[in-house]
């Protein structure tokens, strides 16, 4: 069926899905569920160019939904156009184009998935492409206890496995106080994985990596740019020498430590470079 | 005596050795009028061309040279989305809106240049912006500028310019006096004829034509019944342009003695040969990048090369506008 569809559908052109259910995550997150069989079995780490008619077209995660070929994407209103997309209602249509970009390598074995704010998006689908044999320990990272998404369903994702969901909250208001990074120090001070994957603030990912190659664990990220083509032609998410959104989103964190631009600096919407303001 | 002779042979055998490779391995160097380049497949403006580290990686994918983003006095961010997406029979359609640093920025950039070919597209109003941005980049190492003269979806610049065939004689001369590098000219279809530009560029004193830009073009989605561009109008280019781009190269080699860059649906070694014969010293390649990514400068040198040995043609220079005898 996705091979009849795909072989009608031009991947790279916005095809309109009627936004069918919507769920609100925290008070400012929410994912809007589509059905498209294409999107829903796209893979993790892949990201969609999610238009908003006559608004502007963002790049999104997509987002797993609970039923067959439906798929989502989960966002958080912080600037114009994601208030726009999180403002759209149900029966309203988006245009999606892709799945575009790489995916996560899964290795077999004992797994950390480490995620901070919607950047859980590309680790939940990870979790629909397990084995039964992995051992699986999630920790879900967040500013404060009513911006904790995605529990209850990594709970029930995780049913069949072996297990450990640590929330982590910087207030300490739900699970554990602080930084995800600590999180992750401490359990490598105990334990070991076979393969990290992370995805979320830069900062976070950054330092989460260098803990990982301490220890000689694989480790991958999902890197975000800014996005404006998809397809590996405008040089927007341009990162060193990779075009981010064709070269990645995910990359070998050996790969990412030796590259001076990550964790250091980004280009803005006119490519002009632009550093964060401090390293954690 | 035995030495002497030894070392005549083995010179004659050199000789005799090196006629045989330069028969069986053609030349693929081109001139572009004074620009002189190891392989006439360039980078077109537009894409990718945003860092010294991409451009790195185009020029040792096999790139001849790469032509920058059309560099601005200020910053610009271009258009909201989409601004890119595909129209259908490798066909693209894009409204970027012209996004980049800015000329201080990527001057500034630019610096780190060591031993890339790299040919400078600006883009501006007037005379004053073209010449105040040829000042900043006079301490970098450049193969040449481009002026956009016929980007078709921002104002005021690229089309608008190229329209007012007097406005480009003025840019083109002033930049000429003000600078020992060449100057390309990249036109496209505007609302005048692009040969009045061309004869304007030249009556300048341009040393080269890039020909053709994106044509302007548009599409609507109709469901959302609402232009797909977040500018509405934006540049179609791919495919379906290359058989009016090769009328444009042929049409203008056979008018004005000016070395031509040709340009539009460059796909693979087939097309790059037809723009050749249509009277184009290189071609520039874009919205291929896509299919093909870096491979595709290679793969297009690879093919040339096969086509010229089976051609027995010994460079590109003998092949540039033949079609024009026939």
């Amino acid at each position: 069926m996705v091979k009849w569809l795909g072989s009608l559908r031009n991947f790279n052109k916005p095809y309109l899905c009627k936004i069918e259910k919507i769920i609100d995550e925290t008070p400012t997150v929410r994912t809007l569920i589509f059905s498209d069989s294409i999107m829903s079995n796209s893979r993790p780490g892949q990201f969609a160019m999610v238009w908003i008619p006559g608004i502007n077209e963002l790049p999104m995660s997509i987002m797993i939904s609970t039923k067959k070929n439906q798929a989502a994407f989960t966002v958080r209103k912080h600037g114009v156009n994601s208030t726009a997309l999180y403002n759209m209602k149900l029966g309203q249509y988006i245009g999606v184009r892709g799945p575009y970009g790489n995916n996560f390598n899964i290795k077999p074995g004992k797994l950390l998935l480490v995620g901070g704010g919607t950047g859980l998006v590309p680790l939940i689908r990870l979790l629909k492409f397990i084995k039964t044999s992995h051992n699986i320990t999630l920790i879900i990272g967040a500013k404060t206890k009513n911006e904790v998404i995605f529990e209850d369903l990594a709970n029930s994702l995780l049913q069949h496995n072996q297990h450990s969901i640590i929330t982590t909250t910087m207030d300490g208001t739900y699970g554990c106080k602080g930084l995800v990074t600590h999180i992750v120090a401490d359990l490598l001070h105990e334990t070991t994985f076979d393969a990290i994957y992370t995805c979320g603030p830069e900062l976070m990912m950054f330092n989460v990596i260098k803990m990982a190659l301490s220890k000689q664990i694989f480790v991958q990220a999902s890197i975000e740019r800014i996005m404006k083509c998809g397809i590996g032609i405008c040089g927007s998410c341009s990162m060193n020498e990779n075009i981010v959104c064709k070269d990645g989103t995910v990359f070998d964190g050996s790969y990412l430590l030796e590259n001076n631009e990550f964790g250091y600096m980004y280009r803005n919407k006119s490519g002009s470079i632009e550093n964060y303001t401090s390293k954690v | 005596m035995i030495n002497v002779n030894l070392i005549k042979n083995i010179r004659l055998l050199i000789i005799f050795m090196n006629c045989f490779i330069s028969k069986m391995k053609p030349d693929i160097s081109t001139h572009i009028g004074p620009i002189f380049i190891d392989n006439p497949t360039i980078l077109a403006s537009g894409i990718l061309g945003i860092s010294i580290n991409i451009f790195n990686r185009i020029y040792s994918s096999g790139a001849g040279a790469v032509v920058t983003k059309s560099i601005s006095m200020l910053p610009s961010s271009g258009y909201d989305g989409p601004s890119l997406f595909s129209v259908g029979g490798d066909g693209w359609l894009n409204a970027i809106g012209l996004s980049n640093p800015g000329i201080d920025n990527f001057s500034k950039m630019l610096r780190q240049n060591k031993k890339i070919p790299i040919i400078v597209s600006l883009v501006g109003s007037t005379d004053i912006d073209f010449i105040t941005m040829v000042k900043k980049l006079q301490n970098s190492k450049i193969l040449a500028y481009e002026l956009n003269l016929s980007c078709p979806h921002v104002d005021k610049v690229g089309l608008d310019v190229g329209d007012d065939p007097e406005l480009v004689y003025n840019i083109v001369k002033k930049i000429k006096s003000a600078t020992q590098t060449p100057i390309i000219a990249k036109v496209g279809l505007g609302s005048t004829n692009y040969l009045d530009t061309i004869h304007a560029a030249c009556d300048g004193g341009v040393d080269a034509i890039t020909a053709i830009n994106t044509l302007r073009a548009m599409a609507i989605d109709i469901d959302a019944m609402k232009p797909i561009l977040g500018n509405k109008i934006g540049g179609l280019s791919g495919r379906p342009i290359k058989t009016i781009a090769i009328r444009c190269v042929y049409e203008i080699s056979s008018k004005y003695n000016i070395p031509i860059i040709g340009c539009g649906g460059i796909f693979d070694w087939s097309d790059a040969v037809e723009f050749i014969l249509a009277g184009a010293s290189a071609v520039q390649i874009g919205s291929v990048i896509n299919n093909k990514w870096m491979q595709i400068f290679s793969d297009i040198n690879q093919g040339l090369t096969n086509y010229m040995s089976q051609k027995n043609f010994a460079n590109i220079g003998e092949m540039v506008g033949i079609s024009k005898k026939f």
